[in-house]
């Protein structure tokens, strides 16, 4: 049994299904850079479009979660649990409205957790990233 | 309560974007002259309320007011003021394709352009994007971060009386309820944009559907590389290298260009960095209103958490904590305040907190054997902002700065601002510039008339 590289508290779950209600479908994307960077983005499916520079990490409750290939190299080493903190958030991630923002806390994997994962071929993400014509 | 600010919709974004398109016409015939003169006036509007506007900013983001009054507001005002003289001087050009056959070459506003700004410098960064863009003749529909909208409404307060109706246009509000139908709009000819990259990507997306062009400005982790001959002398310049170092609290670290990657030559390595560590430790954290204080809380409680999530990750990874990690507790009305501790850690570049940008006063230490080896490693990142170099050789710094994969290598100082240099990515940092007069091209269309003088058919039909 592979190790989940995303988890979302109850909180986070809950306000996931919250913003499916009134948006409808989800999709998450890991992002990087300033700001409000290094933060999940919850945007409509259809407002974001991921391509094959992006991984897919899990899906939760039926919404996809990615990141992208440049930053999945590092963030692979770590299960991302995805949890809600009060205090908004200038951020264009639907759920900064209501004055709350999805956050990732990282745990490293363990090494058996990252043998398992190293042992599943491919890995997400190398396939995009390494496969050429 | 500090303030209350309008919570705009997509209505509110079309009104803006009507009251634009009213105007256009008009301020694109406005003459240069004109225009940067109405700059000028705005640029003393701002110089003549610095205190005010500095004690806004401050209260409202949390950055040291000793840093408003010097920087931030003073450098806005500089802005209007290099970009009305940079309008006059402007020209367009003519080529002589044949004795009879003349291209000339003008440059004409675009049009209504967007402008969407980040919270980190909620004046500053205005100012960097509305006076090249009204410089150059174009109407402006901006929106403010929604957690700093303050400033900017009160600079609104100050210079709306000098600009025509419809030319300058605020929208306040949240991302997805302003920002999105603002950056999908077909009635915006170009948009600019300072944040993350995946909100970057979602605007890019929204560009492609209407065939505008953009500028992003999306953040980075930035080298700031210490040559072992820097502690050749116990001097002046050693003071200024060590400040350097510390120079990653600037702002409490949210800053794109954020010096958040030391790397300090082997030999140097131990003494270089337990100096400049305790200096790190000797920065003053405070009310920033109080005019010592040298680093003020972080802009968010969402954004202390993140800091403390990557703090935890570098511990987490084996990364050693030589000063701070954790979040400061001043005590008394400040203790619930978002205060974190400047924190350096030492360890590898490849691990997450040197290749993730935390956007706190987090520094991530780590060593290298040479010049190559610097180069290596400061490159080693997705990202490509900004770097520093110091060193007394200037092959050490030219070598280095050349090499170096990012849009700005301060070379000997770090975080200085001026006009008249220009600013952007390389990499994930994004594409094209802000500051210098280079970028009012990014506002403006070129027109091409191509011209015969010859009275005689070319003899084809």
């Amino acid at each position: 049994m592979l190790p989940d590289r995303v988890v979302f508290t109850d909180r986070a779950l809950e306000l996931l299904r919250q913003l499916r209600a009134q948006h409808g479908e989800l999709i998450f994307h890991l992002s990087g850079g300033c700001c409000e960077g290094s933060a999940p983005m919850c945007f409509r499916a259809a407002d974001f479009r991921v391509g094959q520079q992006d991984v897919l990490l899990g899906v939760i409750d039926g919404c996809p979660f990615h990141v992208a290939v440049a930053h999945f190299r590092y963030v692979a080493r770590c299960q991302l649990c995805i949890d809600v903190v009060d205090g908004g958030g200038d951020s264009f991630s639907l759920e900064a409205v209501d004055g709350v923002r999805f956050i990732a806390r990282s745990r490293l994997f363990d090494d058996a957790e990252a043998a398992a994962l190293a042992a599943a071929e491919p890995a997400p993400g190398q396939r995009q990233a390494t496969t050429s014509p | 309560m500090l303030c209350e600010i309008a919570r705009s919709d997509a209505d509110d974004v079309e009104r803006a974007l009507d009251a634009a398109h009213a105007a256009r016409k008009g301020w694109a015939r406005t003459s240069p002259a004109d225009r940067a003169a109405i700059l000028n006036r705005i640029a003393d509007r701002i110089t003549a309320n610095v205190v005010l506007l500095a004690r806004v900013e401050t209260r409202d983001n949390g950055k040291p007011i000793r840093e408003t009054l010097n920087a931030d507001i003073p450098l806005a005002a500089d802005h209007f003021r290099y970009f009305a003289g940079c309008i006059r001087a402007e020209e367009g050009s003519i080529g002589e394709i044949d004795h009879d056959t003349i291209a000339y070459h003008f440059k004409e506003p675009m049009g209504v352009v967007g402008q969407i700004i980040p919270w980190n410098f909620p004046l500053l960064m205005a100012a960097w994007k509305m006076a090249p863009a009204l410089a150059a003749g174009n109407c402006v529909v901006i929106k403010p971060a929604s957690d700093t909208p303050m400033s900017l409404a009160v600079l609104m307060d100050l210079i709306g009386d000098l600009l025509p109706p419809g030319v300058l246009n605020v929208v306040f509000g949240h991302g997805s309820e302003v920002g999105t139908p603002l950056a999908r709009s077909p009635r915006i000819a170009k948009i600019s944009f300072t944040g993350e990259t995946t909100t970057g990507r979602q605007i890019m997306q929204y560009a492609a559907e209407t065939i505008i062009p953009q500028t992003m400005e999306l953040g980075g982790k930035s080298p700031n590389i210490f040559f072992a001959d820097v502690m050749d002398h116990e001097d002046d310049f050693l003071d200024k290298a060590m400040e350097g170092f510390a120079l990653f609290a600037f702002n409490k670290g949210e800053v794109c260009t954020c010096p958040s990657r030391a790397l300090v030559q082997d030999s140097i390595f131990d003494e270089f960095v337990e100096r400049a560590v305790a200096r790190v430790a000797k920065i003053k954290v405070g009310d920033p209103l109080d005019p010592t204080t040298q680093m003020g809380p972080q802009c968010s409680a969402g954004q202390l958490e993140k800091i403390l999530g990557y703090v935890d990750i570098g511990r987490q990874e084996g990364a050693k904590c030589l000063t701070g990690g954790a979040r400061a507790q001043l005590g008394g009305r400040l203790d619930k305040g978002f205060f974190m501790q400047p924190t350096v850690f030492s360890g590898d570049n490849s691990m997450r907190i040197f290749q993730e940008e935390i956007f706190g006063p987090v520094l991530s230490v780590t060593r290298f054997k040479d010049l190559d080896d610097a180069i290596a490693i400061g490159n080693d990142t997705v990202y490509g902002l900004g770097a520093g170099v110091w060193s007394r050789s200037v092959h050490n710094t030219y070598r280095v700065g050349r090499a170096i994969e990012a849009g700005r290598v301060w070379t000997n100082c770090y975080h200085q601002y001026p006009a008249h240099a220009a600013f952007g990515g390389y990499k994930l940092s994004g594409f094209g510039r802000e500051t210098h007069k280079m970028i009012l091209e990014h506002y403006q269309q070129t027109k091409n008339l191509l011209v015969s003088y010859d009275t005689h058919a070319a003899g084809l039909f």
